[in-house]
């Protein structure tokens, strides 16, 4: 079975300057797979290259050298755009028409007719939760709402590989939840999902690997339990009630003890700490344990250290 | 050819909701109805000015709906993104260009079709308020069917201008392609002068400029018969084919260089 996606050496220039053109290097020698029924995270700050790949990959732009596939044939087979779909990074369709018109225009392309066309437009507005606004012209509608139509859009022929460009963008705290729970539902399907994402909790709770991308250059790929070790690095300890002397004992057992308020502090405590012990203390001193949290690496803690690593001026994080 | 139609229908169907033709169209209606009042102000000339401004609004109004809409519809496409939209479904850019085209020629015939029975309608009211002796010296019919050869030919110039507006519109801006279809349109109108230039200038650098522009810039003369059916003169079948075997060559050829412009072109 051929990858479902899979790129060797993926690079795109583009020309900057008006009277002196020089090529700017969006994307270097990009090679990487992913196999069917994934979802794949596509991470990086911004200008990584992240949507210049996904336009590569939808030939939206033409590579410079290099070679893209999907489902096993070459990236823009007019073939494979029957079986995959796309969603751009803020996207736009027609002022005039009503999302129903433009989804019922984009099924016909993929050359659905007659009552096949409303139904598969009814259950995917249905599924992004568009109701009735679903007859007025897209001139009205919001950029969550314009999300939505996106998303409707790249569901409407039932696609075996989907490319999301930042899904979450403009969606509010509903909408993202909703997009969470379709990504999902497309991976129980068996539907490879390939998104872009600065959220890199969406990543952390959707994605069976991930790539991370800088200044056009991939620095890191694969299973998130590979990248992340989520080892313990401490313990976040919030109470409150704490008076002097307290705060003082347990200075020595702490690596930092931050004050909130008056008696109230955050205490950091070392990941061999025994925080039970020190939770026996601050009640037998009359504090409150307000929370108690174990602190592990996470995929943003990977993430800003490769980022960092890769580009340390001009992601400005020296 | 499918996805060609569907994609004219798309621009058929946002384009007769866009204001920009309804506008032009109450604009060119209301000329229309303007000249019936200027033709009472001249003597035995009523029906000829009626016929000849009614044409030229026909002409001029469907020139700027055809450059308005035929520019918009690739630039705003690409400016807007939405063209992301419609290139990753199985519609191939040839088809895209194919299909925009066919749909703003099919929403300009519509235009004029609506500008054209608004026109009879005015040249109808002439006829009915205008008395057995004005009506003897008119030089043509006040209905002459012969008015529909006028009107074919300025569809089929809307047609190649259409074609120049979408050719210029895949590889520069909105206001560029603008002024250079514009432009092309004005030249075309003087194109012969352009052949002729020799006669007038003795640089032959210029000269050959001149002639090298004379065969780049479609010839819109021939597309201009108003003053033939306004005056009730022949037009010839020959030459009606002929220019229409023309504007269907000219509009193949920008079609055809668009769609290689087009492909080749990276949308950011």
């Amino acid at each position: 079975m051929p990858a479902a996606i899979e790129t060797e050496g993926l690079t795109k220039d583009f020309q900057v300057g008006f009277w002196r053109p020089r090529p700017y290097r969006a994307l270097d020698a990009l090679t990487l797979s992913v196999e069917p029924g994934e979802v794949f995270g596509f991470l990086g700050p911004n200008g990584a290259g992240k949507s210049t790949t996904l336009k590569l990959l939808m030939q939206l732009i033409y590579p410079t050298s290099g070679v893209a596939r999907i489902l096993g044939k070459p990236a823009g087979d007019v073939t494979v755009r029957q079986r995959i779909s796309f969603l751009a990074e803020n996207p736009y369709f027609y002022d005039y028409l009503t999302a129903e018109e433009v989804l019922a225009y984009f099924a016909k392309l993929f050359g659905y007719s007659g009552a096949e066309v409303t139904s598969r437009v009814a259950r995917v507005l249905d599924e992004v939760g568009i109701g009735a606004e679903r007859r007025l012209r897209l001139r009205g509608y919001s950029k969550g709402m314009l999300q939505r139509v996106g998303l409707a859009q790249a569901l409407i022929n039932d696609p075996e590989v989907v490319f999301l460009d930042e899904p979450m963008s403009g969606l509010d705290p509903i909408g993202r939840r909703q997009v969470r729970d379709l990504i999902l539902r497309l991976k129980q399907k068996g539907c490879t999902v390939f998104f872009s994402s600065h959220i890199l909790s969406d990543a952390e709770a959707l994605c069976s690997r991930v790539a991370i991308m800088a200044q056009g250059r991939l620095v890191s790929c694969g299973a998130l339990h590979e990248m992340v070790a989520f080892e313990l690095k401490g313990w976040e300890l919030v109470a409150a009630g704490v008076n002097d002397a307290l705060r003082v004992s347990l200075q020595g057992r702490a690596r930092s003890i931050t004050a909130l308020a008056e008696g109230r502090y955050v205490i950091d405590l070392p990941a061999d700490a025994a925080p039970e012990r020190i939770l026996v203390d601050l009640v037998g001193a009359g504090a409150q344990v307000i929370s108690l949290h174990p602190v592990r690496e996470t995929l943003e803690d990977f993430f800003i250290r490769q980022v960092k690593a890769a580009s340390p001026r001009q992601t400005g994080m020296a | 050819m499918r996805a060609i139609f569907l994609v004219a229908g798309a621009v058929f169907r946002e384009s007769v909701r866009d204001r920009v033709p309804y506008s032009m169209m109450v604009f060119a209606i209301l000329l229309m109805a303007a000249s019936y009042l200027i033709s009472q102000l001249t003597a035995g000339q009523d029906m000829k000015i009626v016929k000849d401004l009614g044409l030229a609004a026909l002409s001029i109004f469907g020139l700027l709906i055809a450059v308005f809409l035929g520019i918009g519809l690739v630039s705003k496409e690409v400016e807007r993104k939405s063209i992301f939209g419609l290139l990753t479904k199985p519609v191939s850019r040839a088809q895209f260009i194919l299909g925009k085209y066919a749909g703003l020629v099919g929403t300009l015939i519509i235009n004029l079709g609506v500008m054209t029975v608004a026109y009879y309608a005015v040249l109808g009211y002439m006829l009915y308020v205008s008395s057995p002796v004005a009506r003897a010296a008119w030089p043509a019919p006040a209905l002459d069917p012969r008015l529909l050869i006028a009107v074919a030919l300025i569809v089929a110039e809307l047609a190649l201008v259409t074609a120049i507006a979408l050719f210029f519109s895949t590889f520069s801006s909105p206001l560029l392609s603008t002024l250079l279809t514009l432009g092309f349109w004005v030249a075309g109108h003087f194109n012969a002068d352009l052949r002729n230039f020799g006669t007038v200038v003795d640089s032959a650098p210029v000269v050959t400029v001149a002639r090298a522009l004379y065969y780049v810039i479609p010839n819109l003369a021939p597309f201009d018969v108003k003053a033939e059916v306004v005056h009730g003169l022949p037009v010839g079948a020959d030459h009606v084919l002929l220019t229409l075997l023309y504007a269907v060559v000219y509009s193949s050829v920008l079609l055809t260089a668009a769609i290689t412009i087009f492909r080749r072109r990276d949308f950011k």
